[in-house]
């Protein structure tokens, strides 16, 4: 919608779209459409995901059955993981690059325009899928999002559609990065040297390659699974000589650079705000991209932590153990040049930059309980326990989630030519965060006193708790709309019109095109000096 | 609801004062072995370390928050690197994680060692139970939620030990290395004691051990720890550990147990009397798939109320239950039940047809079964 008020005002219709309605967002090419397609499919699947999250919290309000029946349950939490994974944060960061990669780098789009219309479209099939084995016989996947086998082998047919959507979407994801990193690597404007690319640009860069080394694996994976189940194979069924635990290796080698997927672009974006609001450059710039490429390669060699309890020989789990340990040290330095970046700046708190001082907090407390479960021992102890749960969802939510809200209020004004409503971005913050820690706050706790994960049920030591953490979803769920008002009411037009700059403190070539962009930028490259 | 939520409120409230009380609700549960003891240890000093860099982090970022700000009328420096710092904060998380490693590498190290064990029990994870084997005293048995469904569904009051609490604990004795070898027998479940300090997965076709060794007598309980399915969240583990002598005089009770229930299918049984003790089989081994209606779970698992094979010949049946059904060279949810005795499992049939809308009248004699087994 946005982009098509930029087009009207600027008439570039010529060469742009010969559609109109729907058929122009069917077909459309341009990198600016593209991304706005990604991060609304994204939002929406972030509702239809919060929508089961809040059914099992709902659940867990306290002891004994009262809504669901235990498969039910199980249902709930695997979509839930499978549709915020793969439905929202995910596609959100790609529609993020689609939109400021070809901004901040100079380009005019990005290389492959038709492949980008193509990998975004294949998401909604995926997520049809998804949402319609809810209705087969049988329901949903009740296997976990990590569909561990030989459990997956046993669901009904919704695990064929899942595996099927995954398929999909890992296809979408793999032509989204093949698409990102040919446009960084060939489009960049004359005089932009890798080593003066926006950091955001560094850090899609690098999870572009984990997502084209990684997602062929999960695909792998699903594969072996969908044959075990149908073709008389034995890859993961121990009867017929195969493995369960291959599976899990499969599934880890992809799961580990998952995370690191999910979180990388977040760091861009953070790298981008912090600097503008304390009106001061990035600190050590070339560190935050070395620390980004050591996050990446380590991230291939620590799968096994989540294997801890598979029962694996010493030596294995010393070395998962240290590999795993060694990743604090580049996060490490992220977080301290994000704390040196203010240090003696200028800072000012927009709603932008309470996102990315939110994001700092949470993300480093689930960094903290992060190296708290490297520890082999104690993760023997806290595996499959709430406090893993609140662990990825502090890096998760507070991370990933956090850091897109942040570059949404970031960059919106930008994309649409409007302020939005700076109050109410205020409070969606402090809501979200305030909410998110009475959600994810106890959960440390009953993991650590002994609660699984995954249950329907539990002994009433745990009742406490459950009843606050349920409290705290739905309280962060209704704050989330507020974050749609906020957005329904700046692309109405509400906002006040903002100057090409929007910040005082921005710097980089986005911030040097009118607000809103036309559709078409950059189509002579400008000269970076 | 609201009224819930403050006293819930309250109650975290009053936790906090009453803190060093409660503490086992928001820490590590008390250790009852050396190895729990040590992995209580290392997560208290990673805990301490961690509250060390919390501090100093935040502590400078708070500060430039607060003094570092536009409205305070400070000016940006323009400082944007600085090789020193950048090398000194990368050198010293190294050193950092070098004191967390060390600890740890030792638990590890004893944790794997699991020579020397007195007593060795297999625990067999089930869709969902748990099957146990004392290898050297050949005893064996199934144990079960003893959680009654009232309790579930909110009709009766909750008890103490609700959903985990289970009809036959594995008994081991204190102060004795107890090695525990854990397998499955259809998906992976995951065998979990916190207070002992062990986890370890049970993985069906492999086997796994892990040990422990229980400082004093007790009651202690765990759950499955690995999503194993329906109902993953009712199937627990509990550890009674007693005095060695009280751990002999419970072998030898056991033994006269098992050798009182060995097969005897010369009885003569009545209807009645199958019917009766069917109900309890099937509370124990079918009820979580085929449901207390009989109605089953449609998509998932067939009714057996109105079923052919359950209301036809008894041959039949009988072959389902004591060789599972094998579909494509697969084996389906429905496994081998030939464990349970040949009394056993004629009175879970004898039960199924002549129970809900099965209306037989027919007995299944343990004879049949017996010869069925050949
Ligand atoms: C783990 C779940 C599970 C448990 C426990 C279980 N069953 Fe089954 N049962 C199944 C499934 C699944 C099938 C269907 C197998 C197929 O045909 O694919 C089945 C089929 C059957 C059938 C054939 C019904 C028909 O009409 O096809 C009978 C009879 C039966 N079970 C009896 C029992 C008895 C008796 C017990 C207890 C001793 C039991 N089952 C325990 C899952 C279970
Ligand atoms: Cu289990």
């Amino acid at each position: 919608m946005e982009a098509a008020h930029a087009h009207n005002g600027h008439g570039h219709g010529a060469h742009g779209h010969h559609y109109s309605g729907l058929m122009r967002w069917i077909t459309t090419t341009n990198h600016k459409d593209i991304g706005t397609l990604y991060l609304f499919f994204a939002l929406t699947m972030f509702f239809v995901g919060g929508l089961l999250a809040l059914m099992l919290r709902a659940e867990l309000f306290e002891p004994g059955l009262q809504f669901w029946r235990p498969e039910f349950f199980n249902q709930l939490t695997t979509m839930h993981g499978l549709i915020m994974v793969f439905g929202a944060i995910m596609p959100a960061f790609v529609g993020f690059a689609n939109w400021q990669v070809p901004m901040m780098i100079g380009a005019p789009d990005m290389a492959f325009a038709r492949m980008n219309n193509w990998s975004f479209w294949l998401l909604p099939v995926g997520a049809i899928l998804l949402v319609a084995s809810f209705f087969v016989p049988g329901g949903a996947t009740a296997a976990g999002w990590t569909i561990y086998a030989p459990l997956s082998t046993q669901m009904g047919p919704g695990m064929d559609l899942a595996i099927f959507a995954l398929h999909i979407m890992g296809a979408s994801s793999i032509m989204g990065s093949i698409n990102i990193i040919t446009t960084i690597l060939n489009m960049r404007a004359p005089g932009m040297a890798l080593m003066k690319m926006p950091l955001f640009v560094w850090t899609w860069l690098i999870t572009a390659y984990l997502l084209i080394a990684v997602m062929p694996v999960l695909a792998g994976a699903v594969t072996m699974v969908l044959t075990d189940r149908h073709f008389g194979t034995n890859f993961f069924n121990a009867a017929g000589g195969g493995d369960p635990v291959l599976f899990q290796h499969v599934f880890w080698f992809f799961g580990h650079p998952e995370v690191y997927i999910m979180i990388l672009p977040g760091f861009g974006i953070v790298s981008q705000i912090v600097p503008t609001f304390a009106r001061k450059p990035l600190f050590g710039y070339s560190s935050m991209v070395y620390a980004t490429a050591s996050i990446a390669i380590l991230s291939f060699i620590v799968w096994a932590h989540h294997m801890f309890t598979v029962g694996m020989p010493a030596v294995a789990q010393l070395f998962f153990m240290y590999a795993t340990m060694l990743i604090a040290v580049p996060t490490g330095v992220k977080v301290f040049n994000w704390i040196a970046t203010m240090w003696k700046g200028s800072l000012t708190f927009e709603t932008p930059m309470l996102f990315a001082c939110g994001f700092i907090f949470v993300f480093s407390m689930g960094g903290f309980t992060g190296l708290v479960l490297a520890i082999t021992p104690v993760d023997i102890q806290l595996q499959d326990t709430y406090y893993v749960v609140a662990h990825f969802h502090y890096v998760l939510v507070a991370g990933s989630l956090f850091a897109l809200f942040g570059g949404t209020y970031y960059w919106l004004p930008k994309w649409i030519g409007r302020m939005y409503d700076e109050t109410l971005g205020k409070w969606h913050f402090w809501l979200s965060m305030i909410f998110f820690n009475i959600t994810f706050f106890p959960m440390h706790f009953t993991g650590l006193a002994g609660l699984p994960r995954r249950v329907p049920d539990y002994n009433m030591q745990f009742a406490d708790f459950n009843m606050i953490s349920t409290i705290g979803a739905f309280g962060f769920g209704l704050a989330q709309l507020i974050f749609v008002y906020v957005l329904v009411k700046a692309i109405r037009g509400a906002g006040e019109k903002v100057s090409d700059k929007v910040w005082e403190g921005a710097d980089g070539l986005e911030w040097t095109l009118p607000s809103p962009p036309p559709y078409h930028t950059f189509e002579t490259p400008p000269l970076v000096k | 609801m609201i009224s819930k939520g403050l006293r819930s409120f309250a109650v975290a409230a009053a936790w906090f004062a009453a803190a060093p009380a409660l503490a086992n609700q928001y820490n590590l549960q008390e250790p009852q072995s050396i190895i729990a003891r040590e992995i209580y240890d290392l997560h208290t000093l990673i805990m301490w370390i961690i509250v060390g860099i919390f501090v100093v982090v935040f502590g400078a970022m708070t500060y430039a928050i607060v003094m570092h700000r536009k409205s305070a009328g400070h000016k940006a420096e323009q400082f944007h690197e600085n090789t020193t710092v950048e090398i000194v904060w990368t050198i010293i998380p190294f050193f950092i994680l070098i004191g967390m490693a060390w600890p740890a590498t030792r638990t590890i190290i004893s944790m794997k060692d699991t020579s020397g064990a007195e007593v060795t029990i297999k625990a067999t994870g089930y869709q969902w139970k748990w099957g146990y084997d004392y290898l050297q005293e050949g005893i064996s048995f199934y144990s079960n939620l003893s959680t009654p469904r009232e309790q579930i569904e909110g009709k009766v009051p909750k008890g103490e030990n609700y959903l985990i609490e289970v009809d036959n604990p594995v008994v081991v004795p204190a102060g004795k290395k107890v090695r525990i070898i854990t397998t499955a027998n259809d998906v992976i479940h995951s065998w979990w004691v916190p207070a002992l300090g062990i986890k370890q997965d049970s993985i069906p076709g492999f086997v796994r051990d892990t040990w422990f060794k229980a400082d004093k007598p007790g009651i202690y309980r765990g759950q499955c720890a690995e999503l194993c399915g329906k109902d993953h969240g009712f199937m627990p583990i509990v550890v009674e550990v007693v005095t060695p002598e009280r751990y002999a005089s419970w072998v030898s009770e056991q033994k006269k147990k098992m050798a009182a229930a060995a097969p005897d299918s010369g009885e003569q049984w009545t209807l009645d009397e199958l019917k009766a003790r069917g109900e309890k089989i099937y509370a124990g081994n079918c009820v979580a798939c085929h449901q207390p209606t009989g109605m089953g779970v449609p998509g998932a698992f067939p009714a057996l109320s109105g079923s052919k094979i359950v209301t036809g010949p008894k041959d039949g049946q009988i072959k389902v239950v004591l060789n599972g059904v094998v579909k494509d060279g697969k084996p389906t949810a429905m496994v081998s039940f030939k464990h349970l005795s040949d009394v056993d499992i004629a009175a879970v049939i004898t039960y199924t047809r002549n129970n809900w809308a099965n209306k037989t009248g027919e007995t299944v004699a343990p004879a049949d079964v017996k010869a069925a087994r050949k």
